[in-house]
């Protein structure tokens, strides 16, 4: 199904059968506006990007057990028989059941060596240019995913959302966005909203964002409808200490973290779900600096992401068919093991994507291997991928984001990284 | 840039450099605002939260004996639990589950979360009641600076020991002395994961490498990891891009590299060592040789290297240049003047980093004395002073720890080492100022009864409360609505 979108303009012919059979004649065209069944199509996609800060392990992620270095560099780290297989040579880690459950249905796929076009190893330049879509850190700030839905809200409404205490940088930006994060709900009968509006009324910061609140306050009453109370944000479990000896803390902590995140997803679902609720969305899960006794840590903050995934999967129901998830961290790790149980920063890592959208296929990008001369400085996963690469095949796709705009005002100075095609 | 009148001068002292005004902390500003500043400026240092915290090492010693009671209990359970398929339903009920206090699982979760929420409810007290919140807030500046997070479980309770024992005696010191004092405690060394990190070519690595096993658990918090010995640059990198030169400071992937190896030997007393928890200089870690970083050749052998690296860092222009421009976003504006950093740097260069004539320079500053607030106050910022707007200090952790959770500054758990994020932007998501709004009720209700909400605003406020919100209060139906709509005014959430 290729819904008509600005990136692929229709041919002449066509874009003026359009234009007569409306009415319109050329004004059509001179408006820009698109026409009305690809628009209802278009209305109905959902974009959701999820950050997983602190630089992911993308060998953990989708471990390439084929790929003839993977056990010796990876010593004891290697996942080898417990992974998840997916091909000849990727699988999945163990704790992404749902996810390899959905790839195993062609609804999800990996791009196992992507990464932005920062390569300083510090995770916040790194965060700020995968969230900026930047061509290099501190020239732009605000988020891409915010312009992205400023082009298109010239088009249609579209409205976004983020789920947690605070905003990501990704969705910062002109457009105002929501934010929600799960707390014990609104008192209606309370007169401080009313009073703090008016209060408000000429403060550019708290104004908006206290009536945005609000709005989406009432909206979450019925977007979480059903979920059990929504516990606080969940701690993260990446406790130090020997495996063995952490494993019941982690084990409990771990099967809390487990439901509350299944909930969190399912939350965003909801609100996705709700009349004239968000068709974008953005959540950020940290804890994945795995500097030190890495399997433990990851097999956590996996876990925890994989219920999120499924929380959102499930959730979505029959949205789900229009749906893509991107899964993105700011660099991956270093091929080896340090000397620690964990790796150090790296270079390129693995993205997800997911969704009902996708188009099914194999890894997504190249993959360099793991040879020793294939190592970028000889030490992390080459990139083969631009991260805006990835980005802009789903907006433009996906969303119907045009090429202009992505090359110049989502992803600014990008005219030479090229949209990847065919993902839906 | 117009220039404040002395009682706008008196309302800025109290709330944009401290902490948010008490009653009557106004009105004794008025005498002097710059001087009632710079007289909390000295070189003893900041003041300790109240009670007697244990030291780092009393804590570190106190987690490594749960872990191993529970570890004890863990082995005596598995050897009591049937055989698999034996177990059901009607087993479990057959055995009463012990109780919770019991559980030793659940009883070093409880351990960390009560030595958390102690010390950071007598900081918070601390910071509620203090008569010099200039010098407080200058410390958690610092604090937040050498970010150390209780996101990872072993050093939660070792963050208010941390800022006891290396941040608050070194903030009016030299620059290099509080670097000196931050980077090797236990609780950095644990969070950076400096404690194991072993020079490739040490005679701990060698021996490691010739099948020796134990002699080196070392730290060994994670014999499992003992299987690979070797370099972690977590530290190291992290010293550059955040404590001292910065991102664009000028080094490179070799130099963190370097800067590890020389660091090597860093680390804390082993767990079967009476000095657990406690500094150390592992000499059979150390990496041998001299090392080169940013272009200087460090000869010095042992930790003598470390500190030589730390000098020249902390005197580097790029240290200055950076970190001033961290005073001023924090004081001052998201995107504060250059005058302004130009000033602090100025002084920061003239006195080699003398952090009491830096903090001089600040309140010194015209640019910092402009009467239009800029700065959006963090969660915490916003709690601290709310309670000071009421003349109280919390009784408890649950009056202002949970919501702190809920707006993102979850206590003692900055999300990394580059600590809570200070700018608007981040804080005033559209959930947040729900958030403080839900809080600025629940709190209001319980802490106003019978004061007049119109005297505390004008107490917490001066000359900085508009005409709008002063009419709004005015025209409240009840004192604690009245209360509510000074904490959530367009004034009072900002400095």
């Amino acid at each position: 199904m290729n819904a008509f979108t600005p990136s692929r303009p229709l041919s002449p012919t066509r874009r003026g059968l359009l234009a007569t059979a409306a009415g319109f004649g050329l004004s059509l065209q001179l408006l820009g506006v698109p026409a009305l069944a690809a628009d209802a199509a278009l209305n109905r996609k959902k974009l959701i990007v999820v950050i997983c800060r602190g630089g992911m392990d993308g060998l953990s992620v989708a471990p390439p057990v084929g790929d003839g270095e993977y056990r010796s560099l990876r010593g004891a780290l290697a996942l080898n028989d417990a992974a998840l297989p997916l091909d000849g040579t990727f699988a999945l880690h163990p704790q992404l059941s749902s996810v390899h459950a959905l790839a195993e249905a062609g609804e999800a796929r990996i791009v196992p060596a992507v990464a932005t076009p920062d390569r300083a190893r510090s995770h916040f330049e790194a965060q700020d240019v995968l969230e900026t879509g930047a061509a290099g850190v501190y020239s732009t700030s605000s988020g891409w995913l915010n312009r992205a839905v400023e082009t298109l809200s010239a088009h249609r409404k579209v409205d976004a959302l983020s789920i947690g205490a605070t905003a990501p940088l990704i969705l910062r930006g002109k457009v105002q966005t929501a934010s929600w994060s799960p707390g014990r709900g609104l008192d209606t009968q309370a007169r401080l909203p009313t009073l703090l509006q008016d209060l408000y009324r000429n403060d550019p910061l708290l104004g908006p964002a206290l009536a945005r609140g609000l709005a989406t306050e009432t909206m979450a009453k019925e977007a979480t409808a059903g979920l059990q109370a929504a516990p606080a944000m969940i701690p993260k479990a990446s406790a130090a200490g020997a495996p063995r000896e952490q494993a019941g803390f982690v084990r409990a902590a771990a099967q809390q973290g487990r439901e509350a995140a299944h909930n969190l997803g399912a939350s965003l679902a909801g609100f996705m779900r709700e009349p004239g609720g968000p068709t974008v969305a953005a959540i950020s899960l940290d804890g994945f600096d795995s500097h030190a006794n890495q399997a433990g840590l990851l097999a956590t903050r996996l876990a925890y992401l994989d219920a999120v995934l499924d929380g959102v999967h499930q959730g979505l129901g029959p949205d789900w068919k229009d749906t893509v998830v991107v899964v993105a961290t700011e660099f991956g790790r270093t091929a080896r093991v340090n000397g620690t149980g964990g790796t150090d920063h790296g270079t390129a890592s693995t993205a997800l994507l997911l969704g009902g959208a996708l188009k099914p296929g194999g890894i997504v990008g190249d993959w360099p291997t793991l040879k020793q001369s294939a190592l970028y400085e000889n030490r992390d996963v080459a990139p083969t991928l631009d991260m805006r690469g990835l980005f802009k095949g789903v907006l433009a796709e996906h969303m119907g984001v045009d090429r202009a705009a992505l090359d110049r005002a989502v992803f600014p100075e990008s005219v030479t990284v090229k949209p990847v095609p065919a993902l839906v | 840039m117009a220039l404040a009148d002395q009682d706008m001068r008196a309302a800025i002292a109290a709330t944009r450099f401290g902490l948010g005004a008490k009653p009557g902390e106004i009105a004794e500003a008025r005498k002097d605002p710059q001087g009632f500043l710079k007289s909390q400026i000295r070189r003893a240092g900041a003041d300790l939260p109240p009670g007697q915290a244990p030291s780092s090492a009393q804590r570190m010693a106190a987690f490594r004996d749960y872990q191993r009671e529970r570890r004890e209990v863990r082995l005596e359970r598995t050897a009591a639990t049937p055989p698999a398929g034996a177990s059901g339903p009607a087993m479990a009920d057959a055995t009463p589950a012990k109780p919770e206090a019991r559980d030793p699982v659940k009883l070093v979760g409880a351990m960390l979360r009560e030595d958390i929420s102690t010390d950071f409810t007598a900081r918070t007290q601390l910071a509620a009641t203090t008569d010099a919140a200039f010098r407080e807030r200058w410390t958690l500046f610092w604090a937040n600076h050498f970010t150390v997070s209780a996101t990872k479980a072993i050093t939660g309770t070792v963050v208010g020991p941390f800022e006891d024992e290396a941040i608050r005696p070194n903030v009016f010191g030299r620059f290099v002395d509080l670097l000196g004092a931050a980077e090797s405690h236990p609780a950095m060394l644990t969070y950076l994961d400096q404690i194991q990190s072993i020079g490739p070519d040490s005679p701990a690595a060698m021996f490691q490498r010739r099948g020796g096993g134990r002699g080196l658990a070392g730290a060994g918090l994670q014999p499992a990891a003992l299987r690979t010995v070797g370099l972690n640059e977590n530290l190291a990198r992290e010293i550059m891009e955040l404590h001292t030169v910065g991102v664009g400071g000028g080094y490179t992937q070799a130099d963190v590299t370097e800067f590890a190896r020389a660091m090597t030997g860093l680390s804390i007393g082993g767990q079967r060592d009476a000095a657990f928890g406690v500094a150390v200089f592992r000499e059979q870690a150390h990496e041998p040789g001299p090392r080169t970083i940013m272009g200087v050749r460090y000869d010095q052998r042992g930790k003598e290297q470390t500190n030589a690296i730390l000098v020249d860092l902390a005197a580097k222009p790029q240290t200055a240049r950076f970190i001033c421009g961290k005073i001023a976003r924090h004081f001052v504006a998201d995107d504060p003047p250059p005058a302004l950093v130009a000033r602090l740097e100025a002084a920061w260069r003239d006195s080699q980093g003398d952090l009491a004539r830096v903090a001089e320079a600040l309140v010194s500053a015209p640019e910092a004395w402009a009467p239009a607030p800029q700065k959006f106050k963090t969660p915490y910022e916003f709690i601290v002073s709310s309670f000071r707007a009421a003349g109280g200090q919390p009784q408890s952790f649950q009056q202002f720890g949970p919501i702190l959770t809920a707006l993102g500054q979850k206590p003692f758990s900055a999300p990394s080492p580059k600590g809570w994020p200070e700018d608007a932007q981040s804080w005033a998501a559209p959930d947040a100022i729900v958030k403080r709004m839900q809080f600025a009720q629940a709190f209001s209700a319980a802490a106003v009864r019978d004061r007049d909400p119109k005297t505390l605003a004008a107490e917490a406020l001066g000359e900085r409360l508009t005409p709008e919100t002063a009419k709004a209060i005015a025209r409240a139906e009840s004192r604690p609505e009245g209360f509510a709509l000074l904490l959530m005014s367009p004034e009072f959430q900002r400095r």
